[in-house]
């Protein structure tokens, strides 16, 4: 009679405290994003920070995803008020020079915040090898599902969303995330002018 | 007994409802005559009320979605509520995009596109979500039953004698 009730008991107590101890797993402040696997938002933003070298780009001119279909791309969401994106700024920006020749375009993209704040933060920060857009109302953040700064999101060749990281990238995360990406053949057409169709020209091949 | 007491109330209702018929009647004529006089003058009332009103539904609206909608830098509050810039931008795209003519579902998809299902402040109710709606009726069934087995228990006065004993206990 006890071993019945003892038994009823865990029916009942085990998946209640297994789901409780899975729920001490996550974190709850990680907002799990369903962009990785889908067409990256387009965009359309103007460049407020130059960047050198290869990855220059005349102040005021437009960036537009599409224009970059067949390159891997890695957007980097930043701004001059957060402290972990000073943490991460110089690697992104050395990783930045290592790949500018291998097809890889690097972007800052400011979020709720000024250009000028941003291009002195630049300044102090040494300087930024790969150019930053400006966001106006954080309508391309809100596109990429962002709930802070620093977030970097990894563009294949196909012009889908290949993984997102929250946080400081390192050295290791970016050129492991890129190699990974630069091995994948690149799409056969590149007749697309939105990344939005994507999986159209992905589906044909 | 019962056909009887209903022929009076049948013949006292039909006098009344003659008596009472007059004063409808009455308001109808005077409501007509008053509403083909006044009719153009309502009309554009109701117009201008209709076009006074746009900006407030579309603030109804905005409002009505927002507070679905969770923060995502405050996490317990929805965008409506929440102070955060964020969620401040969050509220104009959902007021541009029901100006531009969609529909608050197709702007929390949206929205679900872009955050995941967390966004929503009331997960919907189908797959996996329906443990969240259906757990608490469960607990409440469930325990109603254990403490109406437990009440019936210490009321129920114990048996004398032979069947009370441990019998069924072997």
């Amino acid at each position: 009679m006890n071993w019945k009730r003892a038994s009823s008991a865990a029916v009942v107590a085990i998946p209640i405290i297994a789901l409780l101890g899975y729920g001490l797993t996550l974190d709850p402040k990680e907002i799990p994003s369903p962009l990785p696997g889908r067409a990256a938002p387009a965009f359309s933003l103007a460049v407020f920070a130059e960047g050198m070298g290869a990855q220059h780009r005349a102040s005021g001119d437009t960036v537009r995803l599409a224009d970059h279909s067949g390159e891997v791309v890695v957007l980097n969401f930043w701004a001059s008020w957060c402290l972990a994106c000073r943490d991460e700024h110089t690697t992104l920006s050395d990783v930045s020079d290592v790949y500018a020749g291998k097809g890889v375009k690097f972007y800052g993209v400011l979020y709720n915040d000024v250009p000028n704040n941003g291009t002195r933060w630049i300044a102090e920060m040494g300087g930024q090898s790969y150019p930053s857009l400006e966001d106006p109302r954080t309508r391309t953040a809100i596109d990429y599902g962002l709930y802070g700064v620093p977030e970097t999101f990894f563009i294949g060749r196909d012009g889908r969303v290949a993984y997102k990281h929250v946080g400081p990238v390192s050295a290791t995360v970016l050129a492991t995330k890129l190699d990974s990406l630069l091995a994948l053949p690149a799409p056969g057409r590149n007749s697309s002018d939105s990344a939005r169709s994507v999986p159209v020209r992905t589906s044909g091949q | 007994m019962i056909a009887t007491a209903r022929r009076p109330r049948r013949g006292t209702g039909g006098q009344r409802v003659g008596g009472r018929g007059v004063a409808p009647l009455l308001l109808a004529v005077l409501l007509l005559a008053g509403g083909s006089a006044g009719s153009a003058g309502r009309l554009c009332a109701q117009q201008v009320e209709v076009v006074t009103t746009g900006n407030r539904t579309l603030d109804e609206r905005t409002r009505d979605v927002a507070s679905q909608l969770r923060c995502p830098v405050c996490q317990g509050n929805s965008i409506q509520d929440s102070p955060s810039e964020l969620a401040q931008e969050m509220k104009g795209v959902v007021r541009d995009q029901l100006a531009a003519g969609r529909t608050p579902q197709e702007v929390k998809q949206y929205f679900i596109d872009k955050y995941g299902e967390w966004i929503l402040l009331e997960p919907t109710a189908s797959g996996f979500n329906l443990v969240v709606y259906l757990l608490p009726i469960v607990g409440v069934v469930g325990g109603g039953a254990l403490i109406w087995r437990a009440v019936r228990k210490w009321t129920t006065p114990p048996e004398t004698g032979a069947a009370a004993g441990p019998g069924p206990r072997s």
